[in-house]
């Protein structure tokens, strides 16, 4: 820092620092300053405008009435009416139309499968997962294993009214060594091994306590009754030994057993309405397995 | 402060060969040696003289690649515009091709290619698009000679900016700025005309039903093409434009830019009739007629060397070498040149030069990607994605099913009727939507494919599979993509 200032009238501030180089006390442009006061103005304008002071009681509503959630309803409202009126014709068809009718056309198929997966991810991904990829105890939507049919209408009638599996608890009828041995031959029959002389035993007790009234002597299943199939390579539960035990030793949904599997579908036809229902049944129908 | 400032540079220039350097602007400046040359910062309005000359008449010649701009909308090919940017449909027509977005980073390419012919020019010859080839300069160039044919020749021109306001001069202002708001607006209308139907903009701008979207950008590019090319004119090329002032970063000393030779033409001076018994003053060849002066777009001075208003248009070559004609002195005391051929070095040819070399290259490199691309431009598309939840499905029968998602693009103007299959693995059975899949012309198709494999044929969980796509109309059209088929571990 110089001790005397060598540009006495240049107008700055007296800081020099090697030996030439000062601070300046220049004002600002004009438009600048103005703008700046400008910007003083605006905000009590700004203030009395939107919701912006805070109270005792709660802040201040601003003239406007303004607020950030009021403007996104408004804007999604503005979003649905344009969605209705851009879709009213598909969405008209999928009210009217039935489940079939809609498969064949298959434009509204794409319309009511693009449409349907927030719906899906709502209601049916928590137990199905999303694209049906299943989870631990409940069926794999993509897959064409279907305990009460695959086509169209039996989804639709699913989705309707519901389903509630049944299977009676077999632990107290048979001794630990039937059960051995129906599983074995279960889990053979799963293999296409069901006439290996190895597992006879466990085919005389399949066909004798009456395991092949609902799930049929070849294990074919019964789609009306939701009985599973057991000649396929799909599990509804597990194909593991020890799961394959506990099934038939707990049931499912059977009454007053403890450890039974439960098996569960909940109707949605109140819950969603008969449109939702059809655009999911289409959906569903979609998604790897529909027959 | 000491007694004398080490770090002040001596001034090392002759304030008597370097004539209209701004001294005394700042005496701080002057000091350390900083020569400020003037440039226009608005204040009277440039009024340039014109005159013929070789440059002229070259400006002359490449300015009606501009008329591209006005009459190409107009073009017709088949049934539709030659060049048309179709943002709705999201078609880009450039004569019989049609280019979709998928094919969009073939721009890119081109504003790679341009922008590097851009920096290739400044490094061989300074603002070559500026001087002849720039639609601010073009415009302001009509605009003037518009100006001159109206009000009269430069004089007449300034002379009428100081005259009072009287009917005269609101007629003769009145009409001139007319045209040339008129000029801007057909410019802004041509350029919108790209974008949809031009004949159809045409008639829904009369009949009031043009979409708000079309008129607003036709009044903004109209009015910005007027208040660029109008009123702030050669303060535009000064003040507003980028690349001006980036040039200084693009010139080296090898760059032939329109250059005073110094050397030759100082000390400048008016010839005078020597007097018997006087001695003859030693002058250069520079006569001090300022003409280059007054042909300048932009109001400098050449004389001052290389600076950040010229345009490098030659406009005062010209003029000084019509002066220089007259008396009988060789052409060029102003003219393209480097500045290491003032210091007596030769110019290295083109390909020894690095910039030239590398800006050169990239072109070459933009240039071939974009002819590759052209050429290869398929006319359909197949895009194939994998479901990923599930990745897999096993079936009842023990076999693995992977759900795949088409989509075929139709980027002809033409219906397709496409069929689809895949290979890869034994006994592989493909079903879903896949017999006959309908395309629009310019549009996506979509559908979904369920491919099985039975479990044993597997080798590991990602096996590459091919799916194919073929248009039964065209068969010739045949697309391919390779897949993964994904099974368990």
């Amino acid at each position: 820092m110089a001790h005397e200032n060598p540009w006495p009238n240049e107008g700055n501030t007296g800081h020099i620092w090697d030996e030439d180089i000062r601070e300046l006390d220049n004002p600002p442009p004009l438009w600048w300053m103005l703008a700046y006061y400008a910007g003083f103005v605006m905000v009590v304008f700004y203030a009395l405008y939107y919701p912006s002071l805070p109270g005792p009681t709660g802040h201040t509503e601003g003239l406007a009435g303004w607020t950030q959630i009021k403007e996104y309803h408004d804007d999604f409202d503005v979003l649905k009416q344009w969605r209705g009126e851009k879709f009213a014709a598909q969405e008209q068809a999928l009210a009217s139309k039935s489940v079939e009718e809609i498969l064949a056309d298959k434009n509204l198929v794409n319309y009511a499968v693009a449409t349907s997966k927030a719906i899906f991810g709502d209601y049916c991904a928590a137990c199905h997962g999303s694209g049906g990829m299943g989870n631990v105890g409940y069926p794999i939507l993509a897959d064409d294993d279907w305990l009460y049919g695959g086509d169209a209408a039996a989804i639709y009638q699913t989705l309707v009214s519901g389903r509630l599996g049944n299977m009676p608890a077999y632990g107290a009828m048979l001794s630990e060594q039937q059960i051995s041995d129906v599983s074995d031959f279960v889990i053979a029959m799963a293999n296409g091994k069901a006439e290996d002389s190895s597992v006879a035993a466990g085919k005389d007790v399949f066909n004798n306590i009456g395991c092949a009234a609902c799930h049929m002597p070849d294990g074919s299943g019964m789609s009306f009754l939701g009985a599973a199939r057991l000649n396929d390579k799909v599990w509804r539960f597990s194909g593991d030994k020890a799961e394959v035990v506990k099934t038939i030793k707990h049931g499912v949904n059977a009454m007053g057993e403890k450890n039974t599997r439960p098996a569960v579908m909940p109707a949605f036809a109140e819950r969603l309405g008969d449109k939702e229902v059809k655009r999911l049944a289409v959906y569903v129908h979609s998604l790897g397995g529909g027959k | 402060m000491s007694e004398e400032n080490k770090m002040t540079p001596k001034m090392d220039y002759d304030p008597s060969r370097v004539q209209n350097v701004e001294v005394g602007v700042s005496s701080t400046l002057d000091n350390i040696g900083v020569e400020l040359l003037p440039i226009r910062v608005g204040g009277d309005t440039v009024h340039a003289k014109r005159m013929g000359g070789f440059f002229r008449n070259i400006k002359w010649m490449i300015a009606p690649i501009w008329l591209l701009l006005f009459l190409g909308p107009y073009l017709r090919w088949d049934s539709h515009q030659a060049i048309l940017w179709d943002i709705p449909n999201r078609q880009f027509h450039i004569l019989g091709l049609t280019i979709l977005p998928q094919d969009i980073w073939m721009l890119a390419l081109i504003l790679l290619f341009f922008a590097m012919a851009l920096a290739a020019a400044s490094a061989i010859a300074g603002r070559l698009w500026c001087g002849y080839f720039c639609f601010q300069t073009i415009w302001m160039d009509v605009f003037t000679w518009i100006e001159e044919k109206i009000i009269g020749n430069p004089n007449k021109q300034a002379a009428l900016d100081k005259a009072p306001w009287t009917f005269e001069k609101i007629k003769l202002k009145g009409l001139t700025h007319l045209i040339f708001l008129t000029i801007g607006l057909l410019t802004g209308f041509s350029f919108v005309a790209f974008f949809t139907d031009a004949l159809q903009l045409w008639q829904d701008i009369f009949s009031g039903t043009a979409s708000s979207t079309a008129v607003t950008v036709i009044l903004v590019l109209g009015f910005a093409t007027y208040f660029f090319a109008a009123i702030l004119r050669e303060q535009t090329c000064v003040g507003v434009c980028p690349y001006a002032r980036i040039q200084g970063a693009m010139l080296d000393k090898q760059t032939m830019v329109p250059t005073y030779d110094i050397d030759r033409g100082e000390p400048r001076g008016r010839m005078k009739r020597v007097r018997p018994g006087e001695e003859a003053p030693k002058l250069g060849d520079c006569i001090d007629c300022n003409l280059c002066v007054a042909v300048c777009p932009t109001g400098i001075d050449i004389r001052n060397g290389q600076q950040l208003g010229c345009i490098t248009c030659g406009l005062c070559i010209d003029a000084c070498d019509s002066v220089m004609e007259k008396l009988d002195k060789p052409l060029g005391l102003i003219r393209y040149a480097s500045l290491e051929e003032f210091e007596g070095k030769i110019q290295p040819p083109l390909f020894k030069r690095p910039r030239v070399l590398v800006y050169g290259g990239i072109m070459g490199f933009a240039g071939a990607v974009l002819i590759y691309g052209l050429a290869t431009i398929a006319p359909m598309k197949l895009n194939v994605l994998h479901e990923r939840a599930p990745l897999f499905v096993m079936l009842s029968d023990g076999s693995i099913q992977n759900k795949l998602t088409i989509k075929v693009v139709n980027k002809t103007d033409k219906m397709m009727q496409v069929k689809l299959s895949a290979d890869g693995i034994a006994d592989m059975r493909v079903e879903g939507d896949v017999e006959l899949l309908n395309v629009e012309p310019g549009s996506v198709g979509s559908t979904t494919m369920l491919v099985k494999v039975p479990r044993a044929n597997l080798k590991g969980d990602n096996t590459p599979v091919h799916i194919h796509a073929q248009d039964v109309l065209h068969p010739e059209l045949v697309q391919t993509y390779e897949s993964m088929f994904i099974g368990p571990k």
